[in-house]
This record gives structure tokens, sequence and C-alpha cells, in this order.
């Protein structure tokens, strides 16, 4: 009995490890096969359309409701202690050092992720990979190399606008609706934000967030079972890990920028 | 004659399973050899296994002389150029159109201008009958169609050598007669080496000129089709006739039926 749950451990060990090496070769795969610039860079630009543009929808009606949600919570707890004016940089903090990064990855990974994960997976499933691959034509430089550059650029550029957007809905709420004095909202907003502390720091999570959360879709579809089902766990497991790493890594980030790593 | 692929004292195996146990194949070159089995035997690993996408546990794959599990990845590419394979599923890219699916070896290994591009992928579409279908998505094709575009796409850089898993599974008759004359006709026009991977034995053997019958790892027949016909192994005769019992029994290994149904134990199946 007990030689079995050792056996069965050893085993749960060496598949977490082959896994892992698998994930690590294949993202050295993306970076370094990249197709030459000619071929490569419509291919990557198609998928900065795929997971950006087709994503932005999203992002903007998201960023948007978050932003007003957050200026109407802030407004009233901030009136109490008679802070309202300080509107602008409560939401803008937040936002840019916080919810951007997080949310916009966490939305990337429901929308692109997933999308990438079922797409490549099916391309496995249905064989086209293979025959990629007996074209002479390497599916990693072909597919995921320009799958994973085309996330990892979109994501910073969709945490931009979801920041813009957030602040706009907070102007919305704080100015228009709850009349505060758009002179004050900005311009407090702009003397409590730092470039490089926040606005910067949020944009360097939000490269961390693409590069993993593009990763995590890329293995989970190219090392899915070729069955439906296959291709349903792989959407699964990539829309859970990605959530999860991008709020652990978020954790970490945030405590190596605060402590001044 | 020569022989385009030799695999010698060829084993492999997967998750501690023998798919194949020292098994000599030899493909003449310029002639269609057929390798029979029932399904799950291996035949498309062996195929894959040609084309250097699983590599051997014991023995060599020679193709064109060159023993494939040595190989770079440079060297490999090179030598997959010279081959074509046609999946089962026809393995098309959804996102492209017929002609594009053709058109996409040529536009990532040849510097050919669009013209000649044009006029190569219209002469391939040609061969199998579906220049007219040009502009059609992989997912407005029937299957039989779509299977004869990815033979179009398969020859596009005119190969050696050209290998097809279970061409004729799941088609109509017309769809099936037409691959059958496609299969002979292009083999003999361009001078390929043609291997059909398959279980369909009339239309394989009608039109193939040497097959081995593969079973359980092991190579239970090979010759000239006709010798195969007349070939007196009961392992053979059941695969070919298609009888639902003999060598490869009717039942999954269990207990007598009286054990199962009178509650008797007797330890493990036998």
């Amino acid at each position: 009995m007990i030689t079995h749950s050792i056996a069965a451990l050893g085993r749960l060990g060496i598949d977490i490890l082959r896994s892992q090496g698998k994930a690590g070769l294949l993202l050295y795969g993306a970076i370094f096969r990249v197709p030459s610039i000619r071929k490569g860079f419509p291919l990557v630009i198609q998928q900065i359309y795929a997971t950006g543009v087709l994503s932005l929808l999203i992002i903007i009606v998201s960023g948007l409701f978050i932003g007003m949600v957050v200026a109407l919570q802030g407004y009233h707890t901030l009136a109490k202690f008679g802070a309202s004016q300080q509107l602008g940089p409560l939401v803008a903090l937040s936002v840019v050092r916080e919810l951007g990064p997080v949310v916009t990855a966490l939305l990337f990974a429901g929308r692109a992720g997933s999308a990438l994960a079922a797409e490549i997976g099916l391309m496995k499933a249905t064989d086209q990979l293979s025959s990629m691959e007996m074209m002479a034509v390497d599916p990693l430089q072909r597919v995921i190399a320009p799958r994973f550059w085309g996330g990892s650029i979109s994501m910073p550029l969709l945490t931009i606008i979801f920041n813009i957007t957030a602040i706009y809905g907070a102007y919305l709420v704080g100015v228009k609706w709850l009349g505060l004095d758009a002179g004050a909202f900005w311009s407090n907003m702009q003397s409590a934000v730092d470039f490089h502390a926040d606005i910067l720091n949020g944009i360097y999570k939000s490269i961390v967030f693409g590069i993993v959360v593009t990763w995590i879709a890329l293995y989970q579809g190219y090392e899915a079972a070729p069955t439906s089902a296959g291709i349903a766990n792989a959407t699964t497991r990539t829309v859970v890990y990605s959530s999860l790493a991008v709020l652990g890594l978020d954790f970490v980030l945030t405590a190596m920028m605060i402590g001044g790593w | 004659m020569n022989n385009l692929v030799e695999m010698s004292q060829l084993g492999f195996q997967r998750q501690n399973r023998t798919i194949f146990h020292d098994i000599d194949i030899a493909i003449p070159q310029g002639k269609i050899t057929a390798i029979m089995g029932p399904s799950g035997s291996g035949k498309t690993t062996l195929l894959r296994l040609i084309g250097g996408q699983l590599q051997a546990t014991q023995g060599r794959v020679l193709v064109k002389n060159q023993d494939i599990t040595r190989l770079n990845r440079r060297e490999l590419y090179a030598l997959r150029k010279r081959m074509g394979m046609l999946f089962q599923t026809g393995g098309l890219f959804t996102h492209l159109t017929v002609f594009e699916n053709v058109a996409f070896p040529l536009r990532e290994h040849t510097q050919l201008s669009e013209n000649m591009i044009r006029s190569a992928v219209l002469m391939k579409l040609e061969m199998v009958g579906l220049r007219g279908a040009r502009n059609l998505m992989p997912n407005e094709l029937s299957g039989g169609m779509a299977r004869r575009v990815a033979l179009a796409r398969a020859i596009a850089l005119d190969p050696d050598l050209i290998m097809y898993d279970e061409p004729f599974s799941g088609q109509d008759p017309i769809s099936m007669g037409v691959l059958v004359k496609l299969i002979r006709t292009l083999n003999d026009a361009l001078g390929l080496t043609t291997i059909i991977v398959s279980h369909d034995v009339p239309e394989t053997l009608g039109i193939s000129d040497y097959a081995y019958v593969i079973s359980d790892g092991n190579i239970i027949g090979k010759g000239t089709p006709e010798s195969i016909a007349h070939d007196n192994s009961p392992q053979l005769q059941q695969f070919l006739t298609g009888l639902p019992d003999g060598p490869v029994p009717f039942h999954y290994p269990a207990h007598t039926l009286e054990q199962d149904i009178l509650g008797q134990k007797s330890g493990e199946p036998s």
C-alpha cells in the first residue's frame, strides 16, 4: 500500500516535471524560432488583430464600467471624510497599479487565451499541425511563435486602453454625474500619479501577464488530447491556470515593486 | 529493384505497449505498396515513423538511403520536402481557401512569382478535378473533395514518395472510385512511389503492386495482391474475408459465461 502511494507520488512528480519541461521547450521555441521578418511580420500583425483588436469590445466595456463603479464606491467612502476631491487619485492609482493589468489579464485569458487554446487544439485534432510538419514547415515557427508574440504585444496595449476607459468612466461618474470639479479631479490625479512608480509598473505587470497567459494558452492547446473532450479541457484549463497565475504573479510583482527590488 | 523506404528490425513501443516487434518492410520505388491491418494495429504509426514524426525504439528506417532516426531537424525537413502525406482527415487549413491550401507549401518553400504559383496550383487542382472549387473554403467541401484537395497539396512540391493514411474510409462509392483512380494515375503519371495504409481490402489490393498485412505488431502476410489473396493463413484469411470470429476472437477476454452469471469467482479472466 505504502509502496503504491510512493510510486504514485513519484509518477505524479515525473509527470509534472515532464509537462514543465515541455512547456519550457515550447516557450523557447516560440521566442527563438521566429520566422523571417518578411514572413513573420504579417503573421504577428494577424495575431495582434486576433488577440488584441477582437478583445477590444470586452476590454472597453469592462473598463468603462469598472471605472464607473470604483468612482461611485470611492466617492461615497471619501465623502464621509470630506475627501471627495481625492476621487481622481483614488481611481487612477487603483486602476493603473492593480485593476488595469489584473482585470485586463483575466479578461484576456477568457477571451483571447481560450480562443488560442481552442484554435491550436483544433488544428492538432484535425491533423493540421501534423500535415504542416510533413510539409517541412515547423508548427512552432509558423503557428506558435506568431501567436506568442501577437498575444504578448496585445496585452500591454489592451491594458493601456483599459486604463484610459476606466479613468474616463470615473470622470463620467465623478464629474458629470456627482458634480465634482473637473479641474480638481484631473489636477489631483496628475499630482498623485507617478509615471514610473505607478504607470510603468502597471505596464510591466501587464507585459508579464501577457507572456504568461499566452504561454499557458499555447501550451494547453499544443498538448491537448486530439479529441473534442481534449479541446474542451484545454480551454477550461487555460482560463483556470491563467487566472491563478495572474493573481499569484500579481502578488509577487506588487511585493517586488513596493519592496523596491 | 531499388527500395525507396526500408525498415529493418523495426521496433516501436508506446507507454509500455509494443506496437511493432522486429518487423522488416521494404517499399519499392515507383510502385504502390499497401500496408493493411485491423484498426489499432499501428498502421498510421508506421507512416509517422517513415515521416520522422515518431522515433523508432529499435531498428532502422531508411528513406532514400538516409536513416531518418539520425537526421537533424534541418536534414529531416529537407527530406520531408520530398515526401507528401495525405492524412485521414485531410488536414486542410480551415482558415485558408482551397487555392491557398494548395499554394501553402509553394509559398513556404519556393521563391516563385505569384503568376507561377497560380499556374502550379491550378495544374495540381486540375489533376484532382477541383480547379473549379479553388475559391471554396474547406468547410464547404465534401469529405471526398477535401481529400482530393489535400492530395493536390501533398503533390504540390512534386515529391518522390506519397503516403496515404486510410484514403478510402468513410467515402461513398463514387468518391472511392475517384480516389482509387487518382492514386493509380498520379503514381504512374508522376513517377511517384506510393504507400497506402488502409483496411479497405478490395479497393487497396485492387490498385497495389505489393502488400503487407500487419497485426499485433507482426507482419502476418506479404506479397503481391494475388499471393496474399491465396494465402491460407487463418489470421490473414480472417482479416481479408472479414470473419467475425477466428484467430482474432469475437469475445473480449472474460470469465466464462457460467461463472459470470452464477456469480462464481475463480481468479483473473483468462
